[in-house]
């Protein structure tokens, strides 16, 4: 992919939207510095920082030694020194040796210091499903991470999101998990370069529509969309909201949108259980009840580890599981 | 039973013996023109802070037994390897301490009332890092090693920056992370290790074995001395007699001054003992037999060092001063104790986020609302 100069808007993948949306925030500010596990002369494994360190040097993408914890530590001792530090989870599957130093410091410092320390540092995390990829590669693990106060965590479900979200979170001055679909680094889209960034936290209505509200975030609004295709072919018309931020979740155009169509279908690659679609179901429960003609449904993976590669196709919603809920919410 | 000792084929780095005469061992010959630079006052102020920090000690326990704090964990003991350390930092390094490191904050200009806030239950930091007049003294952290990433990073920090190994003593910076003997068990420990070496950090490591990790002896952590783990990770390492303030002095000062000097990050070994309970809420008398309590109350280093400036000649006026001012001290923390007030209800959701956040706000505002509300019931 080349970009000229006067580019306005560009096709590309997430992962170049990604890579260019890095760049911009390292041009900008000198203190941005990038941390992880083989980013620097191999670009990562999913190349999302690929030509950076050539471009910048050593001294602003580091290849660090292999430790999650030692990673999110130190840049959290970089975070104290005044630097901004954008740290890469090779894999989902992989941050839980950081899982202390993001929930007992990262997440708390700022807290604890009341507030006289920010502390400005994203983690990538590629995520989710879909790749046919072995056990650790392929999880959804945004869950605890929303529930742990002091974090912000967000997940882009469009190159465009991801080349504006990414530099919002750079210059957010609390930590943001910024969750990456990585099964969506690859499909191209639009990229606005000229325009600006929606507000990080905002929620977006997506697909408009009048029978029922379906809401995702990350890959699965991809599926939604699918999903509100095949469904308005049989006359259904489903409104999609892309939650695009998980902590804290914008419940402004959700609940708009329950009241117009009195239904709600929440879809999540992750595990059902104590999830963020169980959390907008009890919200939606509490402030929509009496909007509500049929009980929120969650489409979820299922409360089962993350299964083998060649089972993932029934473990992770798709457009029909998706449709046969909307069908249940419908039948009320 | 487990023994509690690791033993070592060099002995520590000691420069005054257990009845304080200045007889340095041969380890410690690379140290000594560190304490030639030391004056009389240099010595009496060692001498104070030890006993200033150990009668806020004593003080903090018997404010917990008297029911204002929730618990109190005692430097008693390490006070000697904790005025040594930490009058060797200058003023523009950076400390990281753990949650025992008491004397240490004395040193760096913090009110001492903030630990004892934090031990009420008041607020989870005491004071202010980013305050002047706090010394660069990070807020303690209580899970076990996580700060020795954190002053990791802070030191890759400050060499990216260059703020170091430029020749200059007067501004060249360097970190200092306390930790204790069960900490090296921790991974954080080990990683910030290793980050250290890999980044050639500005860094001394200085472990406080003070023998003991709750009820858990060192030798369950270690067959090894603790030092001679750091070489593996291309440390350069030293143990030193903890309860010898000269030489836990010298040994700082020689390590700082490599750390600041372009030397890469190095470790100390802090022989010492934790002579009170963990903490309050401890009893050691379940794992622990009082006689070797006494062997190493035998060794206290303040009773070492009065020796050693008896021997040299200081006046008598001179300790009871101490003892009259250090009574001061407590009194003050006693009087201020007592007038400490708990925070408003907003306090736990004012500072989650940098900035205004919708969750904090709602749940503020339900909360007041509540309160107000069972107050205006009840009344
Ligand atoms: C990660 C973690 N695990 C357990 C504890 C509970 N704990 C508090 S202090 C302590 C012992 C620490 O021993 P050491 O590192 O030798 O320090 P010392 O208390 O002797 O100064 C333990 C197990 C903790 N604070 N953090
Ligand atoms: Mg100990």
């Amino acid at each position: 992919m080349t970009l000229s100069i006067d580019a306005q808007v560009a096709t590309m993948p997430m992962a170049k939207a990604l890579n260019a949306g890095l760049r911009q925030a390292m041009a900008e500010n000198d203190k941005v510095l990038l941390m992880g596990e083989d980013i620097g002369k191999l670009g990562g494994v999913f190349r999302i920082t690929e030509g950076l360190q050539a471009e910048f040097g050593e001294g602003r993408v580091l290849d660090t030694p292999l430790a999650e914890s030692g990673i999110i530590g130190t840049a959290i001792g970089l975070a104290m020194r005044g630097y901004r530090p954008v740290c890469e989870i090779q894999f989902d599957g992989f941050i839980y040796p950081g899982f202390n130093q993001i929930t007992s410091q990262l997440a708390k410092l700022t807290n604890r210091n009341e507030g006289s320390m920010q502390m400005p540092v994203v983690i990538r995390v590629p995520y989710g499903g879909h790749i046919g990829a072995i056990e650790h590669h392929q999880e959804s693990p945004e869950a605890y991470f929303a529930h742990t106060a002091g974090l912000r965590s967000v997940s882009p479900s469009t190159p465009n999101d991801a080349y504006w979200m990414i530099q919002e979170a750079i210059a957010s001055n609390d930590p943001v998990m910024f969750f990456e679909p990585k099964s969506r680094y690859w499909p191209k889209g639009e990229v606005d370069l000229s325009g600006s960034a929606a507000s990080l936290h905002a929620s977006r209505v997506v697909r408009t529509g009048t029978d029922a509200t379906v809401v995702a975030h990350g890959a699965m609004v991809s599926v939604l969309l699918a999903a509100a295709e095949l469904a308005a072919a049989e006359g259904i018309s489903l409104e999609v909201v892309d939650l695009r931020s998980i902590s804290p979740i914008d419940y402004t155009p959700i609940l708009e949108s329950v009241r117009k169509t009195g239904r709600l279908v929440v879809a999540q690659e992750a595990p059902g259980n104590v999830s963020v679609g169980s959390e907008i179901a009890a919200t939606v429960a509490e402030r929509a009840f009496y909007s509500l003609e049929a009980p929120v449904l969650r489409v979820s993976g299922f409360d089962v580890p993350f299964p083998p590669a060649k089972l993932e196709a029934l473990y992770l919603p798709d457009a029909d599981r998706i449709l046969e809920a909307v069908d249940r919410a419908l039948a009320y | 039973m487990a023994e509690t000792e690791t033993t070592s084929l060099t002995p520590p780095v000691q420069v005054l013996a257990a009845d304080g005469t200045f007889s340095p061992t041969a380890s410690a010959e690379p140290y000594l023109p560190y304490l030639e630079a030391l004056s009389d006052s240099d010595h009496e102020q060692f001498y104070r802070d030890m006993v200033t920090a150990r009668a806020f000690d004593t003080e903090a326990a018997n404010l917990q037994r008297q029911g204002q704090l929730a618990l109190w964990p005692p430097c008693h003991g390490q006070e000697g390897a904790q005025v040594g350390s930490g009058r060797a930092a200058r003023s523009q390094d950076h400390i990281f301490p753990s949650y025992r490191e008491h004397a240490v904050g004395l040193i760096r200009g913090v009110d001492l009332l903030g630990i004892i806030e934090v031990m009420r239950g008041t607020t989870h930091s005491g004071w202010d890092v980013a305050d002047p007049r706090n010394g660069n003294f990070r807020p303690y952290t209580l899970v076990i090693g996580a700060q020795a990433l954190h002053a990791t990073g802070y030191a890759m920090g400050v060499k990216f920056d260059g703020a170091t190994a430029t020749g200059n003593p007067e501004t060249d910076e360097a970190v200092m992370v306390y930790f204790g003997d069960g900490a090296t068990s921790q991974g954080d420990v080990n990683e910030a290790m290793i980050f250290a070496a890999s980044y050639q950090t500005p860094q001394v490591f200085f472990l406080q074995n003070n023998h003991w990790a709750i009820s858990v002896p060192v030798t369950t952590q270690s067959r090894t001395p603790l030092f001679e783990r750091a070489r593996g990770f291309g440390l350069p390492a030293v143990q030193v007699d903890g309860n010898d303030v000269l030489a836990s002095y010298a040994v700082s000062a020689k390590h700082l001054t490599d750390a600041r000097s372009g030397g890469g990050p190095q470790l100390i070994e802090a022989l010492t003992y934790r002579i009170g309970a963990h903490t309050t809420s401890d009893d050691p008398t379940k794992y622990r037999t009082q006689d070797v309590t006494d062997s190493w109350i035998a060794k206290d280093p303040i009773v070492r060092f009065e020796a050693y400036l008896r021997n040299k000649g200081a006046s008598e006026e001179f300790f009871t001063g101490v003892i009259a001012d250090a009574k001061d001290f407590t009194a003050d923390i006693r009087a201020r104790t007592h007038a400490i007030e708990d925070p408003d209800l907003s306090f736990m959701f004012d500072s989650v986020y940098s900035e205004d956040h919708p969750v904090m706000t709602e749940q503020r505002e339900w909360l007041s609302a509540y309160e107000r509300n069972m107050a205006g019931g009840a009344a």
